[in-house]
């Protein structure tokens, strides 16, 4: 039998133990021979949220394939574990071979959130791997980060040796030759860093020193050393259907999160919503070929045996060969029995027609994201689409079946009023007209309509066109919440919408890490220290601790938060080059305020600076620079 | 169960569906297994479409099993055969202590020869609802101690179900001793179902 870290009586008073046994479908255990590199990747939350992630398995198998480097995972350990461990003294464990992460080359931890920051140090602290970069040995594992928040490393950077900025694909074979031959020459940790800073993509915070004005802005962030770049460009796969793709994914034994086989169809987004950084850093948008897609589509259900298979991507409607695509997997589905989930479609007809076939229209919601109430507020955050796209859109639902509908929307954002908010309202009930002019007798469901309307804080991030505005405050959102309810309230269709809110304060707390500079991380580990861990899961928020740890660590958290900042200032994330660039995102900025919306990609090339990738989208024969 | 479903489609088993708009595999476990419990007995009925070696069907299952999960036996039931999880009557579980035994081989067997002497064991039973007074005492068809293991069959199934975990607390709390319920390693080995004649016969030689 396979070794195991955790006692039978530790692995039997702990809730879904399955998360920590490591020997899942699909895994890989390679023996480990002297010289090899063994790589710990982690995801710094609980394993059933980790192990729904992508990313990790792409990287999971281009480590593993290679000869010399073992790559096994890790999870933050659930706070009844964490509890137990700390206790008894037992170090966190990679998954397969179950060894102290302590003795391993790397530890590589993705960033997908804000909120994951204190379980970033939960991982080390448990590894007993020293928090501050600065006071580790040879002895302990490289710890390099990587994913959307490492386009902001710098409320992170004190902890971390590396970042990698970009797609992981591009710059990890590079790096581990690096460190090979660095190592068989017997040359020194530090060594190592200087080489990889050199390699594009890579960003090692020790390498980089800033000052500060009085006032507490940048003043200037610059190498201290000559070998180093100033300024960071992020790597992306230029070829998205010659690149390594799962073809044998991990089965978990327990219900995941995203507990099904992932096909990423695309990588960006050409849509370039103001809000969302996603479709700016991720740009520019990639698309994989059909033929590669199919393939890997089939492999997989085959390799796992799970029952469903979701598309993935930003936008999926516009992939272009989505119609083709979803016949090839409507046809070998149907064979197998296998369920098709398709978010982030555009409702439409062949949308309405493609989801009809793979679901429940009397059972499921059809959910549309017009993020704002009003036109006016559409066109500020570029989201293009207008009412009449969504109450067409809802007619023909209607007309297929459909008769509960959800509603996404973002209260806060730059400019907003109070009309822009009651105009969520208004929306809302308009689409209940429309569901309430169509003859009783010919009315789909029950013959009522079943409207939820769900709101979130808009939280500006960096790289995006808003990440100079101020965060709207506590007290603002809170009016805004307010007033929207009582307006749902008061409503005509008040009986058929249901309206759900988010937390202030999770949101608060992210637009601080978001845009934060190296001066948060004392913050961090006095959160850490005074028992912060799981931030973002609800229940386990400690809003008291957290305020309590910015009064000790004596930063003014609304510096971060509520400030516009001016166009001239150094912003922390301004070393980092990610293809858009800061004279486009000002000029978005420009044109949100000018309530004016920018044409998306394919229509017309906006010159946001990703032509240097040459690659995907920019390179379609309709585009030409402007 | 999940872990079954998946198994069965890596193998390629031609599984028979629900029918509907989410069908699902028709499987059933004869008891399922709680979690934390080993079990070198477990018995899963799979309705397929066709099947032509039972010894293929076997194989194939057994290929995409994890470590420590293996198929030992398969065979074919007859057309209309009652289901494993109706015909559960009993079970056999052993009871261990890696470490941290309660008391000494000797005093564990004393206890249990003292505990089924009794005619009654009323436990306190506590459902969500309500608590009722149950007498576990017939549900304890053997129970012996063998070195620092205590072995126990008792009755399982949907008629009267006895949880071995009840027992030892039960047990060990009469004699005076504390109950851990993470110090105990308990393994089902094998499941029964009762003949016409009132005999108790594992479920893999069980024909109806």
């Amino acid at each position: 039998m396979q070794k195991l870290a955790l006692s039978d009586d530790i692995l039997l008073q702990v809730e879904k133990p399955a998360r920590y046994l490591g020997n899942e479908i699909n895994a890989v255990h390679k023996e480990i021979h002297p010289g090899m590199i063994r790589f710990a990747m982690a995801f710094p939350d609980v394993y059933e949220i980790g192990m729904s992630y992508l990313g990790i398995q792409i990287l999971y198998d281009l480590l593993n394939a290679r000869e010399d480097t073992a790559c096994e995972r890790v999870y933050s350990p659930w706070i009844d574990l964490d509890q137990i461990m700390k206790e008894r003294h037992i170090p966190l464990f990679a998954l397969e071979s179950q060894d102290p992460v302590k003795n391993f080359d790397f530890l590589g931890i993705t960033l997908q959130y804000e909120m994951c920051y204190t379980n970033v140090l939960q991982l080390l602290d448990l590894s007993g791997i020293p928090l501050m970069a600065a006071d580790r040995t040879e002895e302990d594992p490289l710890v390099i980060g990587g994913g959307p928040c490492a386009y902001n490393p710098e409320p992170l950077a004190d902890f971390f040796d590396l970042f990698y900025i970009g797609e992981g694909e591009t710059v990890y074979n590079r790096l581990l030759d690096v460190y090979q031959e660095n190592r068989r020459s017997g040359r020194s940790r530090e060594d190592f860093l200087l080489q990889a800073a050199q390699i594009p993509g890579i960003y090692v915070p020790r390498f980089y020193d800033v000052t500060y004005h009085e006032d507490g802005t940048i003043a200037s962030f610059r190498p201290n050393r000559e070998e180093v770049p100033a300024v960071i460009r992020k790597q992306v796969v230029t070829d998205l259907s010659d690149v390594i793709y799962p073809e044998k994914p991990i089965v978990p034994f327990i219900k995941v999160t995203q507990d099904r086989v992932v096909l990423e169809i695309q990588r960006g987004c050409i849509r370039g919503c103001r809000f969302c950084q996603a479709g700016m850093v991720y740009r520019p948008n990639r698309e994989r070929s059909l033929e590669f897609l199919k393939e890997h589509a089939v492999k997989m259900l085959e390799s796992t045996g799970q029952d469903e298979i979701s598309l993935s991507s930003l936008s999926s409607s516009d992939y272009s060969q989505l119609p083709e695509l979803v016949n090839f997997l409507l046809d070998y589905c149907e064979k197998k029995k296998i369920n098709i989930s398709l978010p982030s479609l555009r409702i439409d007809a062949f949308s309405l027609d493609v989801m009809s076939k793979v679901q429940d229209v009397r059972k499921v919601s059809l959910t549309f994201a017009p993020e704002a109430g009003t036109q006016r507020m559409r066109d500020v955050i570029n989201k293009g689409l207008t009412q009449e796209d969504i109450l067409g859109g809802a007619r023909q639902a209607f007309d297929g079946g459909w008769s509960r509908v959800k509603l996404y929307f973002m209260i806060g954002l730059p400019t907003e009023t109070d009309e822009d908010v009651t105009g969520i309202s208004d929306l809302a009930n308009k689409i209940a007209e429309e569901f309430y002019e169509i003859p009783k007798g010919s009315r789909p469901g029950n013959g009522r309509i079943d409207i939820v309307v769900s709101t979130s804080f808009f939280i500006p991030k960096p790289f995006t066109p808003f990440q100079w505005v101020p965060q709207a405050d506590l007290a603002q959102l809170h009016h805004r919440q307010e007033l929207l309810n009582r307006t749902i309230k008061e409503s005509v269709n008040h009986k058929s919408i249901r309206y759900n809110w988010h937390d202030f304060e999770l949101s608060h707390l992210e637009g601080i890490f978001a845009r934060g500079d190296r001066r948060l991380s004392g913050v961090l580990v006095k959160a850490y220290e005074g028992g912060c861990l799981y931030d973002s899961w609800g229940d386990f928020l400690k809003v008291d601790v957290w305020k309590k740890a910015f009064e000790e660590a004596g930063i003014d958290p609304d510096f971060y938060t509520y400030r516009e900042r001016p166009a001239d200032e150094i912003l922390p994330w301004d070393f980092i080059d990610a293809g858009v660039s800061k004279q486009f995102l000002r000029r978005e900025y420009e044109t949100a305020k000018a309530e004016k919306v920018t044409p998306n990609c394919r229509m017309r090339c906006s010159g946001c600076g990703c032509r240097i990738y040459e690659s995907g989208v920019c390179y379609e024969d309709q585009n030409t620079v402007q | 169960m999940r872990y079954f479903q998946k198994a069965i489609r890596r193998a390629g088993i031609p599984v028979s569906f629900s029918q509907g708009y989410h069908p699902h595999q028709l499987l059933t476990f004869a008891s399922p297994l709680g979690v934390g419990m080993e079990s070198s007995g477990e018995y899963l009925d799979i309705e397929v479409e066709e099947c032509s070696s039972i010894e293929e069907l076997q194989e194939a299952l057994e290929a995409q099993m994890a470590e420590g999960i293996d198929v030992l036996s398969a065979r074919i039931l007859p057309e209309h055969a009652a289901n494993a999880m109706s015909i559960v009557a009993a079970a056999d579980y052993r009871l261990g202590w890696p470490q941290n035994m309660p008391c000494t081989a000797d005093e564990l067997a004393q206890l249990a020869a003292q505990f089924t002497a009794q005619d009654s064991i009323p436990i306190l039973k506590k459902t969500k609802k309500h608590e009722r007074v149950v007498d576990i005492r017939p549900m304890i068809y053997d129970l012996r101690a063998e070195g620092s293991s205590l072995y126990l069959r008792c009755a399982s199934g949907s008629e009267a179900n006895l949880k071995p975990q009840q027992l030892l607390e039960t047990m060990l709390r009469s004699g005076g001793l504390e109950y851990n319920p993470y110090a105990c390693l308990i393994t089902r080995l094998d499941l029964f179902a009762r003949t016409k004649d009132g005999q108790l016969v594992s479920l893999e030689k069980y024909n109806g």
